[in-house]
């Protein structure tokens, strides 16, 4: 069987003045698989990502999503894709399912698909009693769940994560890398960035970014005999130390 | 289209869920219809009058009798000198002093001119001009009368002719203000609420992280603003709405013109505040920055409106800049069709200049909002 390639990066690069945020990274990501992106604060993740998702467009480089060019064709990945933040974006003020109804709604489902999803949703995620209640009422660790849930509405070919477990308790961590091996099972590609070194053993390759270059890109266990390291901790701190 | 309903349904739940803003949205304006078209007012009454008589005559105190009789005059001090008269103005006691010569009576009987002495406080120019014109006419009433009599007392047969102006006020017979400042008054309460809410909206969801996430999906621009703004469209007709109907029952502010007329003016009108309101949004990173530059135009606007002070009297380049002040012509278009019931012809240049106004703003609002930075 032969593998398809979701995402294409070649020698990508955004520079803000001076200063070049993302310097010529290049990477390819397999469908379906779990691909962690890793790096520092300030590596520049967040950028990198940011230019794959459509929002920004980049400096010079090419890329390509899910079959679209991140130039010219940025509507259309935005309709293969499916995004959370790290900072919360749910609306706080809206009930869990009138968020879903929402999304749902500007993705373009139809009626019948929101509400059939929002029950799976629901019923999935244990919400039956909280479906009513405002999401701004809901503990982080619920939120982010459903932020996950949602995004994943419109069956994305790819879903691009943002740091989705910061300031969440561990077991709530566990549950929610549950939920992203089981959308990658599902075939859904999934982008991942982390801080957390255990959430990168969880991956199937993973990028470690070190000032807008991509140091490192293998599987966690390549990288950690490469580095002569037993935990992907050490692979980072020898990375970013040196 | 179904996208859009999908936003304005979000829209609207959350701006009636959001306990904060819902009775500023509704209430205040109210509050400023109520209390705004009662204290705005040039009318100027209780002007607190000082005088001093030197003469002590019968006709010296008839004069004076003139002034307490009026109702704008409160006759308060009664100054010995000069001296003391000019002391309690510059204390703030007295706005007017009227000082009445030695001889006064005698020299008037001998046919001679006579100077009375007026100072007034003129801190406030304009209403030490209308305080002049209130004394001008005191003292003509007071002079023609007193010609009258000594025509009488000369025996003479002959009657003096008197020729008199009687003025007529058109679409406002009785000089009230309040008839005057209603119709601006429901202007300012559509056009404030309608730009600080469209101003601070999409401000609001950049500042809470959620319009990245509408950026990421493939929604097209023009859909998103659209069902953004229809809920603030239809805010300001309604605030359009509770504001007729205040104006008629508290007022009694006459509504001469089409109804149908000024709702059409109105709903353009306010697809000008809103691109406005987007366009800050757009430029702006925090609801505060879009407030201040909300407020700054605002003010602006409302000053150079001709609502409280006539465009006419303005500078020429003043006058100049008016034409791009979209309340200008806001008020203009209340003013006549409520007051002078005009129709669709006669404000037709107003109309015109507010859609191709809309059009521009809204344009520009379109495309300054961008899905990619």
């Amino acid at each position: 069987m032969k593998e398809e390639t979701v995402i294409k990066v070649a020698g990508l690069t955004k520079a803000f003045g001076d200063f070049t945020a993302v310097n010529k990274i290049s990477f390819h990501v397999r469908k379906g698989e779990i691909f962690g992106f890793l790096g520092a604060n300030g590596a520049g993740k967040t950028t990198a990502m940011k230019m794959l998702i459509g929002i920004s467009a980049p400096s010079s480089g090419s890329a390509n999503v899910a079959g679209f060019d991140v130039y010219t064709q940025t509507e259309n990945i935005k309709k293969s894709i499916g995004y959370m933040s790290q900072k919360f974006a749910l609306y706080d003020d809206l009930t869990v399912k009138e968020n879903i109804r929402f999304f749902g709604g500007i993705y373009g489902l139809s009626k019948d698909r929101i509400s059939q999803k929002s029950n799976l949703l629901i019923e999935e995620l244990g919400l039956e009693k909280v479906a009513n209640s405002l999401v701004g009422s809901l503990p982080l660790g619920w939120k982010q769940k459903i932020a996950f849930s949602v995004s994943l509405l419109h069956d994305p070919k790819i879903v691009f994560l943002d740091e989705p477990t910061g300031g969440v308790d561990p077991i709530t961590r566990r549950q929610f890398w549950e939920m992203i091996y089981k959308a990658a099972n599902n075939g859904t590609t999934i982008f991942v960035t982390t801080h957390y070194m255990d959430e990168a053993e969880y991956c199937d390759r993973v990028s470690i970014m070190v000032d807008g270059t991509i140091e490192a890109l293998d599987t966690p266990k390549n990288l950690k005999s490469h580095f002569g390291s037993d935990s992907m901790n050490d692979v980072f701190l020898k990375l970013a130390r040196s | 289209m179904r996208v859009i309903l999908y936003i304005i349904n979000k829209e609207f739940r959350q701006i009636f869920r959001n306990k904060g803003m819902l009775p500023i949205i509704f209430i205040l304006p109210l509050l400023q219809l109520v209390i705004l078209s009662n204290a705005a007012t040039y009318e100027i009454n209780n002007i607190s009058f000082g005088y001093v008589d030197n003469d002590h005559t019968y006709t010296s105190r008839a004069l004076i009798d003139k002034f307490r009789a009026s109702t704008f005059f409160d006759v308060a001090h009664v100054f010995p000198h000069q001296k003391e008269g000019n002391l309690a103005m510059l204390q703030g006691k007295v706005d007017v002093v009227l000082t009445i010569p030695e001889h006064f009576e005698r020299d008037l009987w001998k046919d001679k001119n006579i100077d009375l002495g007026v100072t007034i406080n003129a801190i406030d120019g304009a209403a030490a001009g209308v305080e002049n014109v209130y004394i001008t006419q005191i003292i003509k009433t007071f002079n023609k009368n007193l010609a009258v009599d000594m025509v009488h007392m000369s025996n003479n047969t002959v009657q003096p002719v008197i020729i008199e102006g009687i003025p007529l006020f058109w679409y406002n017979k009785t000089l009230n203000y309040k008839t005057f400042m209603v119709p601006g008054i429901l202007v300012l309460l559509v056009t404030m609420i309608t730009l600080f809410l469209s101003g601070m909206n999409i401000v609001r969801e950049k500042e809470i992280g959620t319009l990245e996430q509408i950026n990421v999906t493939p929604i097209k621009k023009h859909h998103f603003i659209i069902g953004k703004l229809f809920p603030f469209w239809v805010i300001g007709m309604g605030l359009l709405t509770i504001g007729l109907v205040l104006a008629k029952l508290i007022f009694a502010t006459p509504i001469l013109g089409s109804l149908a007329l000024m709702y059409f003016y109105t709903s353009i009108y306010i697809l000008v505040i809103l691109g406005m309101g987007l366009f800050i949004s757009n430029f702006t990173d925090t609801q505060q920055q879009a407030m201040f530059i909300a407020w700054f135009f605002v003010v602006i606007f409302i000053l150079m409106s001709g609502l409280f002070t006539p465009i006419e009297s303005m500078p020429k380049w003043a006058q100049v800049l008016t034409e791009f002040n979209p309340i200008k012509y806001f008020v203009e278009i209340m003013r006549m069709v409520m007051l002078k019931g005009s129709g669709f012809q006669d404000i037709l240049p107003q109309l015109i200049k507010t859609s191709f106004y809309a059009l521009v703003m809204n344009a520009l609002a379109v495309w300054s909002y961008k899905k990619v930075s």
